[in-house]
């Protein structure tokens, strides 16, 4: 790919799926609306925790009053429906409208992946196992609509019997039974004990189980993103409270329904086509959608390696790792350090964060010999990261102002940054940066060095560029050291549909800079106090 | 404090918009199941045909052909005919079935369900059905006229034991 010749160019060379590009202007949005810490598509799995939260605590006030009987399931969800619509009533419409919450930001959590192309590769068991999950969260939802016991939980019932009695696993016809009246009490109790807690149960393991291969998993939506849904999610059920059909009837048929769309939306299929038929579209789906990650698979890079020689063991990579491919087991040689980092291949996603994690992979050691550092990457090491950075700041002998940039690929392709006056270095992830790396290539030349990757809250390896503020911010280690002026170093994060904006960034940077140079030095300790961060 | 709350603003548009679509879509578009004249005549019921054949004494010679821990002197296959079944109404036939019975010896009951819409009113239900092979024609018929209103769920069901066919 050609340098980035003017920003034009750059615009006219951007080749991005509709999908992604779609995708990016809706997160932009959000970022203008919400800011980056709250912005419900970096948060969709912690919202959909907490509008299971929402479920589950509506879900047990629902429970006191509820009556798990044929006779007096109905009557007693009217009587919280309308008699008591101050809190059984707000309670009840809280359920339904947190559960489909929860639908949409699954379905959301979904289509981000996808189109932003994080469910191949390394994520192919998050994605494989995330797809059953969905099917627990739908069936829930249906045994909820089972309970109310009214013309549309009896309408779900029937065609969820004609379901069942196509599988060989079931015997006899539930459907029949429904209709020559031998549903039971029993068997009602039977539903509210799946809703109430065999399904909750199986989701909460199939969760688990979704989550398994990562590490500093968060469940907590930020505190204002949760106050702000919840208060939206009273608000709706004040003005439009949930309502029951009528009273479930057997020798009748319901003229029309309002469907729940987000959790009934097959049962017209049953209707339309025959039950067996749609079995074989939903699993037909759920397979295409379970096997998506290998069509085609996405070919992932060499793991991480430990070198023994330069690793005390000391955790940080372990720690960092944002996909738990790292243990500090007992040490195997004979050095004097107690532990070592051992990696597991399978689980290594390549994202190289390790590389910066470690202590060892300041550029400044080793300086008349090949850098080894405690874990590199074997496709990229820390000495060719410097190897490229001297490279880089080569290009810039002679020039006024002359900036390194440090860029990730998984946002914007940073060699297009390259003009006059502008290196570029690209890496995995900026959280493989090494901070030591930037002091590097400030004290040997460059006048500034501007870091850009994934939008803020936003890194295609989870946390690579959290780390990153954390290590420059100090509460991270290997922390940026004192003698980086902080003033020439500039992150400005982007996605790949930033171009125009990282371009301008880059421009004002490099002419912040220029000036800084012209003013004598007794002025500049004012302003070098803090980095700039800013976000595209 | 003015770029504050214009971001509150905004997300208060968002979060409207994100609840006005959960809203919707939890409700609407309707679903028209039924015409407001249509009716839905159900047939639900479990039924054993009866055995494609009865037990057989073997001759010395079939027993012979047998393995000496299974020479038992009576026959008795398992497999159970097909139940036919057809449904008229007003001496139009609605439905037509023919299901072999469940079961790797296809020796299991068949249940039977099927809804068929109607428009409500009075027809003339006719119901033939034949569940042994032997037997050319109906093992059981039921006939009956019927007053079906609209929004009506009729269920008919089957008990052998009881003399055959009923409406519920």
């Amino acid at each position: 790919m050609p340098a980035c010749q003017s920003i034009e160019f750059c615009l006219e060379t951007d080749v991005i799926n509709p999908v992604k590009r779609s995708y990016r202007a809706l997160e932009a949005w959000f970022n203008l609306s919400f800011g980056p810490a709250w912005n419900p598509l970096y948060n969709l799995g912690t919202l959909a925790f907490f509008f299971f939260w929402v479920v589950l605590v509506s879900g047990l006030y629902l429970f006191i009053f509820f009556d798990t009987s044929i006779a007096g399931a109905y009557a007693s969800v009217e009587y919280m429906t309308h008699e008591q619509w101050y809190m059984g009533g707000v309670m009840r419409s809280l359920h339904r409208y947190a559960s489909d919450a929860a639908v949409v930001t699954i379905l959301l959590h979904m289509l981000r992946e996808f189109s932003l192309d994080r469910y191949r590769s390394f994520r192919w068991f998050s994605w494989f196992t995330g797809v059953p999950a969905l099917w627990f969260v739908i069936t829930l939802g249906i045994t909820g609509y089972w309970l109310v016991w009214d013309e549309l939980a009896l309408y779900v019932a029937i065609l969820s019997s004609q379901l069942m009695d196509t599988l060989p696993i079931v015997a006899g016809s539930m459907t029949r039974d429904f209709l020559v009246g031998h549903l039971t009490d029993r068997f009602f109790t039977l539903m509210a004990f799946l809703h109430l807690l065999g399904q909750p149960i199986i989701l909460v393991v199939a969760i688990w189980i979704h989550v398994k291969r990562l590490s500093h998993v968060k469940i907590s939506a930020p505190r204002g993103l949760a106050v702000g849904s919840l208060l939206a999610l009273l608000v709706l059920s004040i003005i439009k409270p949930a309502e029951s059909h009528g009273p479930a009837d057997l020798s009748s048929v319901p003229l029309v329904l309002n469907l729940d769309w987000f959790y009934l939306n097959v049962y017209p299929l049953v209707d339309q086509w025959t039950a067996g038929q749609t079995w074989m579209l939903t699993l037909g789906v759920t397979f295409l959608l379970m096997i998506l990650p290998w069509l085609p698979p996405k070919k992932r890079g060499p793991a991480a390696q430990v070198y023994l020689e330069a690793c005390n063991g000391c955790g940080q990579c372990a720690d960092d790792c944002p996909f738990d491919a790292i243990d500090i087991l007992p040490r195997t040689d004979d050095a004097r350090w107690s532990h070592e980092a051992v990696v597991d291949p399978d689980l290594c996603a390549s994202c190289g964060i390790c590389v910066g994690s470690c202590p060892s992979s300041n550029p400044f050691r080793q300086r008349n010999q090949d850098l080894v550092t405690g874990i590199d990457m074997p496709n990229y090491s820390a000495n060719g990261m410097r190897t490229q950075t001297d490279a880089a700041l080569a290009t810039l002998i002679d020039k006024d102002t002359g900036i390194v940039v440090f860029g990730c690929d998984n946002a914007y392709e940073v060699s297009r940054l390259e003009s006059e006056g502008i290196a570029a270095v690209s890496v995995f992830c900026t959280g493989m940066l090494p901070a030591t790396l930037i002091e590097y290539a400030l004290k040997k030349g460059a006048d500034g060095v501007f870091v850009t990757g994934c939008r803020t809250g936003d890194c295609y390896f989870r946390y690579g560029n959290v780390w990153l503020d954390q290590r420059f911010e100090g509460h991270r280690k290997p922390r940026l050291r004192g003698g980086a002026e902080r003033r020439r170093i500039r992150i400005f994060r982007g996605a790949e549909t930033d171009g125009k904006k990282i371009t301008q960034a880059l421009a004002a940077f490099q002419k912040e800079i220029a000036e800084l140079d012209d003013i004598p030095a007794s002025n500049e300790v004012a302003a070098d106090d803090a980095r700039v961060s800013q976000d595209g | 404090m003015g770029s504050k709350i214009f971001r509150l603003l905004l997300q208060a548009v968002n979060y409207s918009v994100f609840m006005a679509l959960i809203w919707y879509f939890s409700l609407y578009p309707t679903y028209r199941h039924l015409d407001d004249n249509q009716a839905v005549l159900t047939l639900a019921f479990g039924h054993a045909a009866k055995r494609i054949a009865e037990c057989a004494t073997r001759s010395a010679d079939e027993l012979a052909e047998l393995a000496p821990n299974m020479r038992m002197a009576i026959d008795c296959p398992r497999e159970r005919s097909p139940l036919e079944l057809e449904i008229s109404l007003d001496d139009e036939p609605v439905t037509r079935l023919t299901i072999d019975a469940p079961g790797l010896y296809q020796d299991q009951g068949v249940d039977v369900y099927r809804d068929i819409i109607t428009e409500a009113g009075r027809h003339h239900l006719s119901i033939w059905m034949n569940d042994d092979i032997n037997i050319e024609g109906p093992t059981y018929r039921f006939d009956k006229t019927v007053n079906i209103e609209p929004m009506q769920r009729l269920v008919v069901s089957f008990d052998a034991n009881s003399g055959g066919f009923s409406l519920q």
